[in-house]
């Protein structure tokens, strides 16, 4: 908040920049209830109206008053919505109808109100900020005592405890407050007309609160809160627009808390200096290892001063001490540049206070360069805890009681036998045994009563005379006596040393879970696996329900994980969701939106913004989470939210390495194209040009041989072409085999018809019998996969060679295999023959082409199911290349199963069958 | 002397048209041009042309338009050019009127070959014939019998059917769909591999060899065709 130089500051400009597309807030703002700021809105919403904006009524409370509602009358009013609460309809604000209607001008009275449960919004200040986001203007009214920096100071003035506070932030939303002034004898005369709507207490209350000077010491209060919004809207213009102004010094402020209760007034009040000021302030907690002694009251204290803190704007910090807390304040301060101090002053009414000095009195005494305030606690704030940590009230179950008179009974025993066997008179410290054993298993009170029996025992067993109460001995009443405050100090040290273990032991248990955690997460390699150990582990930790809920592609959100696994939300638990993640706050249970749901969710927040949404719902839903459950689940989602950000970075990763493959390959493939391309073409352009060049004169045999050529070179890129168009499909997934009944021997077949010019004079033999089962394929596509086979066979064969093609049922595939006579395939290449690039790696000096034939033929028996392999030839020479298509069963039909079932008998047709269908 | 018999062919590409035209005239065929969809379809009109050649990737218009606005008055055959890979293309322009088609790139002979197909089953279009003979087999409708070298082959009805539909128009692609609507009925349009079932019993008894067929050619995706 503090200017540091004299560049415009990118908060003011991101400031003003942001507030271009937000609706504007006018506040108008009373001293006290009567002067007409409800009125004067009215007023106002009138001449815009006049002005031509569209202006509309959300709500309008006129209490009775005509002059009022008279100006009501002309002016277009959304009815409220109905919500029934524990038997009552409330009439409250129709949010969403507003937002329907989507006026320039909403008018709105009554920031401060609490709206009713099932509401959207616990406040209506939120509804408000939800209309400025969709960029509705809003006049709107308050009163001074709804602030909530100003509430202490207001309930001391006025002594009435006003409960419906705002947050100081929704006064800065405003872009103008108008002060509805009106002097306290005017307010008075008009109470007196009866022309002013009273607040809810009656009696000396009112009285109390109209006198004069209440009035004009809220009056004054009033003026003042305008005038420093004034003056800050005057600073951020000078910021924005580094107009050089007479910035205060470089001040910072700095108040310490503790669990007292008067921790929430010390923060508000160091919000109040630091505005006045206008430095930056921070507000401190030095936790020391006592912390976790104290009850969940006071833990939940801190917790709360420490979320108003933050919810005023200040710098909220945390600081660990063993127990020197001063000196860790001190360092903290003299680090952060703070120039002033504030702290609390409670009166601390146990006996320790005679022993120790106070912190207050440690940090007047040392903290010599600061400038410090001392608030003082107020007595009526003082609640009826021991601040050292217990409750007073005797805690304990009744088998723990019996265990302690147990305890002392085996002491006493003990005592008496030893007493008995070697005369042992100190009694004392096996009793004591006792006491500090129940102590540590059992706590104070236990321990407590266990101190009060032993001391009865030692009086009536131990000492003279025995088995009386009374005591003989001067000396003997001070030793049990003194025995009596033993018991006692050493109960409540085992007792607080329980305590400690125990949270250690807490504490040890939820880093070992989130430490287990992050190790599951570190293993789990998919999202899934990553959501499912989260919502697992959050379920177990908060011993809860858990869910993730992501967006789909079209940003729609959807369940991605739960445990137990679940896959509802009702109404109002998606209707949370949705405005959690829209807006990127929490929502639902317990928290300041739709709190009425039975799920709460969280955002889970990286880097990159909202990546998803957490959600956990309790069993136990009327109990608040205590501030250490909180904790846990804000670390939880946390640790969440990075999980998912991780597997999100690790796709991207596997996707931009994909990419770059597909760089190399693209690249790779185009260089191989423009070489198998040109090579044909430099035949069929060489051939064709000798012919209109020279035709005449050539022979013509060689006229004959050129316009071979021609044909062979043309016929040859076709081939290639193809094979690149089937090679660009694959690649984008799209081929799609269009299957039909076929039968292997026509496409085996129409595959050597297709290549026999290439295969030339070679010897090719045929051994696939009709008889074998129609497959159910692409036939186009399989023909093609036989002649890029016979191609390569053909290359890597002599003018002579031999090449079988055969085929069989195995099991439940068609096999077909394609042997040559060949130089044969190294078996290190066998796999990565079928590979791209293979040929094109291996250099020249071999046949041409790009060698995707022999990868077009793998994705084409791939896409059908099937799988290739090369082989060996028999006798280790030649090559074999192979491949199974899986066979699908014909569908039955009825006139010809008779037909096939001879067929397959017999392996022909019976000559007598005369199928009739009596189809036509 | 005979009127020249004129042939249309309609392409987009001048190249294609040149050589096409050399090609026919080489045969005695007259041959005019048209460039574009529309312009086809008016010298159809104008002309009267015995044959059209029609590519089916025109720039103006969808190939399959023109066959159908032609044979809204004409029944000249046409026969259209297709690229590989688009079955569909082929079967909706046979379903929609054209009598033959062609696979771009394509050996002349294949197409001339087409050509006298249609225009000899243009000019014999007799529905009432009694007999065919299809290279060695004579197809006997009125008796209901497949005989090659004198002696009878033995066929199923079905099989005869399939025959006699396949005879009607030797030489040119009869689509499966057509053969399915004609034999079993409109409903079993989709039921291929009963056809090829029947096909591959009726191939089996006249001796064709689905390898290297000599009567009954396979169109894969398309239809069959028997060879004339």
């Amino acid at each position: 908040m503090a200017p540091e130089n004299d560049r415009p500051t990118p908060d003011a400009l991101l400031d003003e920049a942001r507030n271009e597309s937000r609706g504007k807030l006018k506040i108008f703002l009373g001293a006290y209830p009567g002067v007409g700021k409800t009125y004067s809105m009215l007023q106002a919403a009138h001449e815009r109206r006049k002005e031509g904006l569209d202006v509309a009524v959300g709500v309008v409370e006129t209490h009775g008053r005509a002059e009022t509602e008279a100006l009501l009358r002309d002016l277009e009013i959304l009815p409220r919505v109905q919500i029934t609460y524990r038997g009552r309809m409330f009439g409250e604000m129709n949010l969403d109808g507003l937002l329907a209607r989507n006026p320039k001008l909403a008018i709105i009275d009554e920031l401060a109100h609490t709206n009713v449960i099932g509401s959207r919004h616990e406040k209506r200040h939120q509804d408000v900020e939800e209309l400025l986001a969709a960029g509705i203007d809003v006049y709107t009214t308050l009163n001074i005592q709804h602030v909530e920096s100003l509430n202490d100071v207001i309930t001391r003035i006025s002594r009435i405890q006003v409960r419906e506070t705002l947050p100081d932030k929704v006064l800065e939303l405003a872009s103008e407050i108008e002060l509805v002034d009106l002097p306290p004898d005017d307010l008075i005369q008009r109470l007196r007309q009866g022309k002013v709507y009273v607040p809810e207490q009656a009696g000396r209350a009112i009285r109390n609160f109209f006198s004069k000077g209440n009035l004009t010491a809220l009056r004054e209060l009033a003026m003042r809160v305008a005038a420093e919004r004034v003056d800050a809207q005057m600073v951020n213009y000078m910021r924005a627009h580094a107009i050089p102004g007479p910035w205060p010094a470089q001040d910072r402020l700095l108040v310490c808390i503790n669990e007292s209760p008067v921790s929430k007034r010390l923060v508000r009040t160091a919000r109040r200096m630091a505005e006045r000021s206008r430095i930056p302030w921070i507000c401190v907690h030095v936790r020391t290892p006592t912390y976790d002694t104290l009850s969940e009251v006071a833990k939940g204290r801190i917790a709360e001063a420490m979320r108003l803190a933050e919810s005023l704007e200040g710098e909220v910090v945390v600081l660990h001490a063993e127990s020197r807390i001063v000196e860790e304040l001190l360092a903290f301060s003299l680090k952060r540049n703070v120039t002033r101090m504030l702290i609390g002053r409670e009166r601390r009414r146990n006996w320790s206070a005679w022993f120790r000095e106070s912190v207050t009195q440690q940090i007047l005494d040392k903290a010599t360069q600061f400038e410090v305030t001392v608030i003082s606690g107020d007595d009526t704030e003082g609640a009826k805890e021991s601040i050292s940590g217990g409750s007073l009230i005797p805690d304990g179950t009744p088998r723990d009681y019996v265990i302690a008179t147990g305890a002392v009974a085996v002491a006493t025993g003990i005592g008496v036998a030893a007493k008995y066997s070697f005369a042992f008179s100190n009694i004392a410290l096996l009793l004591l045994i006792a006491v500090l054993l129940v102590a540590i298993n059992y706590g104070r009170w236990p321990s407590f009563f266990a101190s009060v029996l032993s001391f009865l025992v030692y009086d009536f067993v131990f000492t003279r005379p025995y088995y009386t109460f009374s005591i003989f001995d001067k000396s003997e009443v001070f030793t049990i006596i003194l025995f009596l405050f033993a018991s006692f100090i050493v109960g409540n040290l085992a007792d607080r040393l329980r305590l400690q273990v125990a949270a250690m032991r807490t504490s040890a248990q939820r880093t070992s879970t989130l430490y287990e955690f992050s190790r599951k997460i570190a293993a789990a390699a998919s999202l899934d696996d990553v959501l499912w150990a989260a919502v697992h582990h959050v379920a177990s930790t908060m011993e809860s329900s858990a869910l993730v809920l992501l967006p789909n592609s079209e940003n729609r959100l959807l369940i991605a994980a739960g445990y137990p696994p679940e896959d509802q939300l009702d109404m109002k638990d998606w209707g949370a969701a949705e405005w959690a993640w829209t807006n990127g706050k929490p929502a639902g249970w317990r928290s300041d939106t739709l709190p009425a749901a039975d799920w709460l969710f969280l955002p889970l927040k990286t880097r990159r913004g909202a990546v998803g949404l957490l959600g956990v719902s309790f069993k136990q839903r009327n109990q608040p989470l205590t501030s250490e459950q909180w904790r846990l689940l804000e670390a939880l989602v946390g640790q969440v939210a990075i999980a998912v950000e991780r597997t999100n970075l690790a796709s991207d990763i596997e996707e931009a390495r994909v990419f770059t493959q597909t760089e190399q390959l693209r690249s790779a493939l185009l260089s191989s194209v423009s070489h198998d391309l040109r090579t044909p073409l430099v035949s069929i352009i060489g051939s064709a040009t000798s012919l209109s060049s020279y035709g005449d004169t050539l022979s013509d045999e060689n006229r004959k041989q050129l316009v071979q050529t021609i044909l062979d070179e043309g016929e040859r890129l076709n081939r290639f072409v193809q094979n690149l168009l089937d090679m660009t499909r694959l690649g984008y997934g799209a081929l799609q085999p269009k299957r039909e009944w076929a039968d292997m021997r026509e496409i085996t077949g129409r595959a050597i018809k297709q290549l026999r010019k290439v295969l030339g004079g070679r010897r090719v033999t045929l051994n696939v019998p009709e008889t074998l089962p129609a497959i159910f394929v692409d036939p186009v596509l399989i023909e093609q996969v036989v002649a890029n086979i016979l191609d390569n066979a053909a290359k890597y064969t002599k003018a002579d060679g031999r090449i079988i093609i055969e085929a069989q049922q195995v099991n439940n595939d068609l096999l077909l295999r394609i042997t040559d006579d060949g130089p044969g395939i190294p078996p290190n290449a066998r796999e990565s023959v079928f590979d791209i690039f293979y040929r094109v790696r291996a250099g020249d000096g071999q046949a041409a082409g790009t060698g995707l034939g022999l990868s077009i033929c793998r994705g084409i028996v791939e896409a059908h199911g099937g799988q290739i392999k090369a082989k060996d030839g028999p006798n280790g020479q030649g090559a074999v290349i192979e491949f199974v298509l899986p066979l699908t069963a014909l569908p039955h039909m009825p006139d010809v199963a008779d037909e096939i079932d001879h067929k397959k008998k017999t392996g022909k047709f019976s000559e007598t069958a005369d199928s009739y269908s009596g189809r036509r | 002397m005979k009127p020249q018999t004129l042939i249309l062919v309609v392409d987009d590409e001048p190249q294609i048209r040149k050589f096409l035209r050399i090609s026919l005239n080489a045969h005695g065929y007259g041959v005019t041009e048209a460039g574009r969809g529309e312009d086809g379809i008016r010298k159809c009109a104008l002309e009267t042309p015995s044959l059209v050649v029609l590519d089916l990737g025109l720039p103006d218009l969808d190939g399959l338009q023109v066959v159908r606005r032609i044979r809204e008055w004409s029944e000249v055959p046409i026969i259209v050019l297709s690229v590989r890979a688009t079955e569909q293309d082929k079967i909706s322009a046979l379903d929609h009127g054209a009598n033959d088609y062609v696979t771009k790139p394509f050996g002349v002979g294949e197409l001339l070959a087409r050509v006298r197909v249609a225009l000899r089953l243009r000019e014999e279009a007799l529905p009432d014939a009694s007999d065919i003979a299809v290279g060695d087999l004579i197809i006997d409708f009125a008796q209901r019998r497949v005989r090659r070298d004198g002696a009878d082959i033995k066929v199923t009805k079905k099989e005869f059917e399939i025959l006699r539909l396949l005879a009607k128009n030797a030489g040119r692609v009869v689509t499966h769909q057509q053969m399915l609507r004609e034999i079993w009925g409109p409903a079993q349009e989709d039921d291929t591999h009963y056809l090829r079932i029947y096909v591959g019993h009726l191939r089996q008894k006249l001796g064709d060899d689905s390898a290297n067929p000599r009567y009954i050619e396979n169109e894969p995706g398309v239809g069959y065709r028997l060879m004339a």
